[in-house]
């Protein structure tokens, strides 16, 4: 095994070439298909009978992709920690929540939402790096243990946000030059006039999914380009043999800890911006960094990248097209994901 | 179960698999004896209860114990027996209920789960290790947002009310007494079970295969199959409990199946003890009188917060649960009880 291959694969694979080519092959024809769905200007029948309106349709899509960008921030840092560590932290939902509330009141106290959003990044990180240091050095190498004391945090945790903020619905209000609506270059529909009507998109999501793409060339950069990526990337690949050049491998877990957990601390409060705040919602975003981080591959930033779209746009398709069997869509791509690709789309064979 | 027997007991369970006697006797006896000793509270609240968790922690144990596969699905499992004696028998919900006799639905509802436990484990043990507890917690989570945003076929949030278990040889099952003693047959019979399974020859592969699986595929077995037969059977208890704990309840909704109460398995798994079949029920006795009574120590607010805390000093202190402090302390008085016998 090459020691420095980036962790998303992309030159492991060279004898499957082939395969990969019809991969991509289908992923082109399909994202074709939807660039011809979403630009033409009047749907012809036949397309309206099986997908209903054209403006449902492009704002599920539109939805999906947001909520894309929202599972991707959460899952990134989930699938990092795991690429290092070996440590599946099932307390990554509790933490995304614990973001949202600290959010909250930083944006309430002072008024600034951004202060929110970097309050929340900049504590959760912190915690991130104490769970790091008190709880998982302890327990290193035993696999087994670390997910059974993140399960304990995440109870703990859990019932102790419900202690101090009860069981409200939070809405982590927006700065006004960040909400409004943006008409879209795409055509909903045209009169009988002649007027041609745009469809009408919320800034804030369309703001959000750019953050989530801006987050992951960051990261991407991050891994590949710095010293300090190098060190990750060199730790996923084999742990001891980082250790054994001399790099504190300690320095680095906690490095990656605290960008994983502040991660999900500032995904918490730009979801608690863009949808709402409650109990219950850590399981939610453990269940989808879960969903994701199994269908993209472990330890892979665009594996994360690849899986977010499809259970995003997956559950908001659902959502319009199979209103109750929704959840089953998710579910079905990820038993798909296991039995054609047990390591994920791009997770590594070893 | 008993509230004061247990740390006796638990010994004598552990040399009974050189002898079989004392220990398995007089727990029999205890268990036999406390209904008519306790309360009806005691009997189902704490006793059948307990039973049931046990059963649900036992079928957890098979599979983390002896075949390394931790599963967070189990009350999900349990959860489709219990749709199942809902939708196929009697409901007060006004949604499915076919009225299928007893002898019909349960064994029905305990193979619906026997199979969607294969199922569950065909997807997981394709990957191994860690994978399997997150793949079986996607699944857990996955049937709880299921069966709450489906009307059809789990009537959502209400789920289904009024499933009774049945009047059989003109006993009524659902009253204290008699549903006490139908949980300890099932317990009983589920935990020998599982005690012979292990001495079996495929409870010897399967825990050959948790320790060493390459070798075994070597060997020429049939690795896959063997842990997906492992689920099967774990199905089975699951779904037994699950059957039991619709008739306990008497409803079933998707609150039953939620996170919280697949976390909770593992917790009574994990605090008993996974090294022997004894341990969950331990385990059960202990979070349940803790869940019962922890209310007069913290309220009931923050009562998860204590479960967390012990269920993390016990994860830290002593990986084997229960069991494993017991082994501890046994350690420590061996030596000077061995020097003075000699």
């Amino acid at each position: 095994m090459n020691d420095l291959r980036p962790p998303d694969d992309t030159l492991n694979n060279a004898p499957a070439l082939t395969k990969r080519q019809v991969w991509i092959g289908i992923a082109v024809i399909l994202a074709l298909l939807l660039a011809w769905l979403v630009f033409t200007p009047v749907w012809p029948e036949w397309v309206k009978d099986i997908l209903i309106s054209k403006k449902a349709f492009v704002s599920s899509i539109l939805n999906g992709l947001t909520l894309a960008g929202l599972y991707f921030l959460v899952a990134s840092g989930f699938t990092l920690v795991f690429g290092l560590m070996r440590n599946v932290n099932l307390a990554h939902g509790s933490l995304y929540l614990l973001g949202a509330y600290v959010g909250y009141e930083i944006a309430d106290l002072t008024g600034y939402w951004l202060l929110g959003v970097a309050g929340a990044f900049v504590i959760v990180g912190l915690l991130g790096i104490v769970l790091q240091v008190v709880v998982f050095r302890r327990l290193e190498g035993d696999d087994l243990r670390q997910t059974l004391v993140t399960i304990g945090i995440s109870i703990v945790a859990a019932d102790l946000m419900l202690a101090i903020w009860a069981g409200g619905t939070y809405q982590i209000l927006v700065p006004d030059w960040l909400s409004g609506t943006l008409e879209l270059p795409i055509i909903s529909a045209v009169r009988s006039n002649g007027s041609i009507v745009y469809i009408k998109y919320p800034l804030f999501r369309i703001l959000v999914l750019l953050a989530a793409i801006a987050i992951g060339i960051a990261l991407w950069l991050m891994l590949n380009r710095t010293r300090v990526g190098m060190m990750i990337r060199a730790g996923v690949d084999d742990r001891e043999m980082l250790s054994a050049s001399g790099i504190n491998v300690h320095a680095v877990f906690a490095i990656v800890f605290a960008v994983g957990a502040g991660l999900a601390g500032l995904a918490g409060v730009i979801g608690g911006s863009a949808l709402s705040v409650s109990p219950g919602e850590d399981v939610r975003y453990l269940l989808a960094s879960l969903v994701v981080v199994i269908v993209g591959g472990m330890g892979s930033i665009s594996g994360a990248a690849i899986g977010a779209l499809l259970i995003g746009l997956a559950e908001q398709l659902g959502l319009v097209y199979f209103p109750t069997y929704g959840i089953v869509v998710t579910f079905l791509i990820m038993v798909v994901t296991l039995a054609i690709r047990p390591q994920g789309i791009m997770g590594s064979t070893s | 179960m008993t509230t004061e027997p247990f740390p006796d007991q638990a010994p004598a369970r552990n040399d009974l698999i050189a002898r079989i006697g004392a220990g398995h006797l007089a727990l029999a006896a205890v268990l036999l004896v406390f209904p008519f000793v306790a309360s009806d509270f005691f009997t189902t609240q704490i006793g059948a209860y307990s039973l049931i968790f046990g059963m649900l922690g036992l079928s957890l144990m098979w599979l983390a114990g002896y075949g390394g596969m931790v599963s967070l699905a189990q009350i999900t499992i349990a959860g489709i027996a219990g749709y199942t004696v809902a939708i196929f028998g009697e409901n007060s919900a006004d949604v499915h209920g076919f009225g299928w006799p007893w002898w019909v639905l349960v064994p029905f509802a305990v193979l619906i789960a026997a199979l969607a436990s294969a199922l569950v484990g065909w997807v997981s043990v394709r990957t191994s290790g860690i994978y399997t507890i997150m793949i079986t917690l996607a699944v857990a989570t996955a049937m709880f947002y299921f069966a709450q945003q489906n009307y059809t076929l789990f009537n959502g949030f209400p789920g289904f009310a009024g499933v009774k278990a049945p009047v059989v040889f003109g006993i009524d099952w659902r009253d204290p007494m008699p549903f006490y003693f139908l949980s300890l047959g099932v317990a009983i019979l589920c935990y020998l079970a599982v005690l012979y399974a292990s001495k079996s020859t495929f409870g010897l592969t399967l825990q050959a295969t948790r320790d060493n699986q390459r070798r075994m595929r070597a060997l020429g077995y049939d690795v896959t199959m063997h842990k997906v037969f492992a689920w099967f059977l774990a199905g089975i208890i699951a779904g037994l409990a699950g059957i039991l704990l619709v008739w306990f309840n008497g409803r079933i909704s998707p609150g039953t199946i939620n996170v919280g109460a697949a976390i909770n398995v593992l917790i009574i798994t994990v605090i008993g003890g996974l090294r022997h079949p004894i341990g969950p029920f331990l385990g059960a006795v202990v979070v349940i009188l803790m869940q019962t009574f922890a209310i007069d120590i913290v309220g009931a607010e923050r009562f998860n917060t204590l479960i967390g805390l012990l269920f993390l000093v016990i994860v830290f202190v002593s990986p084997d649960g229960i069991l494993g402090l017991w082994e501890k302390a046994k350690a420590h008085l061996a030596p000077g009880s061995l020097r003075s016998d000699i």
